[in-house]
């Protein structure tokens, strides 16, 4: 067993990057809302927020202040454990779900050797599917527990597109894993270094596993787009449809814990996108040493804010699908061409090791 | 370590009380994931981490998922106190219940001694080696379960479509 001052050590350290990176990503989530109000205003030829500090960068704070002083309504008749239980869980499922995701390389410091990574499990992308089954719960649970007819059937919409949308998310990922034939995000991760060499014009491209797995990543990012319960695929939560679905019971507060975990959701799908397609961290790192640990970190957050970006720009210009169009789409289309997407990848590698 | 394997189970002992015990549906279902959720922790504990996933993803994840579902739809009330039937049953029922407890734990500790706890050994518990025993010598048992998840798939269609 380890000595006891290395379990202090190690309480200390992961105390420590559990606050630094919750503060990270509260941040990031507040600041994602106001990011996703300028683009869509600028998609739709107009400012959005402007008035609120400079070009709006305060309205994040403006409206959480909002969300704590709003009244707080509770519906008649409804189920009082699990209504207060449905924000919590899914607040719990979107947050718990960032502790594997590794943001950069390891660096000594006092001679411990510390992974940019809250904990590296060897199963770390069955947690992340794991933790996303969970969540699907709170979307049910929230849906019945408000004793009304539009967030009853909101929730239920909501489940049942998420059930469906997880598989296909999760086959979209197999194709990375057999490649990759680890289940470590940090495994995945490190064998995408390097550039492709020997590859006519593709030399001097990076060897991410997009180039690999193309169909398996458009697989796994539309079926993430609907797994977030975003657009096109936000029929359960639309305004025009079900009032706003599951959480139309849900005023201030919780309210505000439903909307955060959205966005922490649509951050973590990023975050493995990048990791399991564009090499994660990867990227030209140079310089003095505290410049090689910064720099990864740079490449991920650039990367994941280039899929946030694309995921609100999509939100901007698309039309919703109607939901029987959605079912039919995640059953019909994704779940075959996912399959497809296996069957092709077992058998080149299959070729491939047995030259 | 121990102290982990104790909470949990207990846990899970609580939460399958709470699971005969509750009066709404919905939070029997609720502490069965509970249940479930503790049991993953006690498969970490014996050294298979990728079972402990799948319990979660498999079990908690999707099969609790249609039990709530279908809790939440049929709408099942909350159950009354019972009114006078089986008198015999709950007069009989707990000092018959702690009797064959007892007898269970007598039987254990005869078998297997109060100092034998499970413990991790060194053994392989990785995908690999999980993908490589099921599709070597358990292939027959995996391929019937294929053909039978996949008859439960054709006979869910069937009762569901109106009109093929």
């Amino acid at each position: 067993m380890a000595t006891s001052s290395s379990i202090e050590f190690l309480l200390i350290e992961s105390v420590i990057k559990i606050v630094v990176v919750m503060f990270v990503l509260l941040t990031a989530i507040a600041y994602l809302t106001w990011l996703e109000r300028k683009v869509i205003g600028h998609i739709q030829a107009r400012w959005g927020p402007y008035l609120v500090g400079p070009h709006g960068l305060l309205q994040p704070l403006a409206d959480g202040l909002k969300f704590m002083f709003k009244e707080d309504i509770v519906p008649l008749d409804a189920d009082r454990v699990v209504y207060w239980l449905a924000p919590f869980l899914a607040f719990l499922m979107a947050f718990l779900s960032i502790a594997v995701i590794p943001f950069g390389e390891s660096f000594t410091l006092a001679g411990h050797t510390i992974a940019l990574q809250i904990t590296d499990l060897n199963v770390g992308l069955l947690f992340i599917f794991a933790v996303t089954s969970l969540g699907v719960y709170s979307v049910a649970l929230a849906g019945w527990s408000s004793n009304s007819k539009y967030p009853l059937l909101g929730g239920l919409r909501s489940s049942a597109q998420m059930i469906s949308y997880e598989i296909s998310l999760s086959l979209g990922v197999i194709g990375v894993l057999m490649i990759a034939g680890t289940l470590s995000l940090r495994e995945i991760v490190n064998q995408q270094a390097g550039l492709w060499a020997h590859a006519g014009v593709f030399s001097l491209f990076p060897r991410w596993n997009l180039l690999l797995q193309p169909v398996g990543f458009l697989v796994y990012f539309v079926a993430a787009i609907a797994e977030t319960n975003r657009i096109p695929f936000d029929l359960p939560e639309g305004e025009t449809e079900l009032v706003a679905g599951f959480h139309t019971e849900y005023s201030s507060f919780k309210f505000a814990i439903f909307f955060m975990s959205e966005y922490a959701n649509m951050v973590t799908v990023s975050c493995i996108a990048t990791l399991l397609f564009f090499g994660g961290w990867l990227g030209p790192a140079f310089g003095p040493a505290w410049l090689r640990v910064l720099l990864p970190v740079f490449w991920f957050v650039l990367k994941v804010f280039c899929f946030l970006f694309f995921y609100i720009w999509v939100r901007g210009t698309l039309p919703r699908f109607r939901y029987d169009q959605l079912m039919a789409f995640g059953w019909k289309f994704l779940l075959p061409v996912g399959l497809a997407n296996i069957l092709a990848t077992s058998a080149v590698v299959t070729w491939v090791h047995s030259r | 370590m121990e102290i982990l394997f104790y909470i949990f189970a207990v846990l899970a002992v609580a939460a399958a009380l709470s699971v005969v015990l509750q009066r709404t549906p919905v939070y029997s279902a609720l502490s069965l994931i509970v249940v479930l959720a503790s049991l993953a922790v006690l498969y970490l504990l014996l050294g298979a981490p990728f079972i402990a996933m799948v319990q979660v993803i498999v079990y908690a994840g999707a099969i609790m998922v249609l039990f709530v579902l279908v809790i939440m739809l049929l709408n099942a009330g909350h159950e009354g106190p019972s009114r006078g039937k089986g008198r015999f049953a709950r007069w009989a029922g707990p000092p018959l219940l702690v009797a064959f407890l007892v007898e269970f734990v007598v039987l254990i500790w005869k078998q297997f001694g109060f100092t034998e706890v499970a413990r991790a050994e060194a053994f392989d518990a990785s995908p690999a080696a999980i993908g490589r025993l099921l599709f070597t010598g358990y292939v027959l048992p995996f391929e019937v379960t294929s053909i039978l998840i996949l008859v439960a798939v054709l006979g869910a269609v069937v009762l569901a479509k109106k009109h093929l």
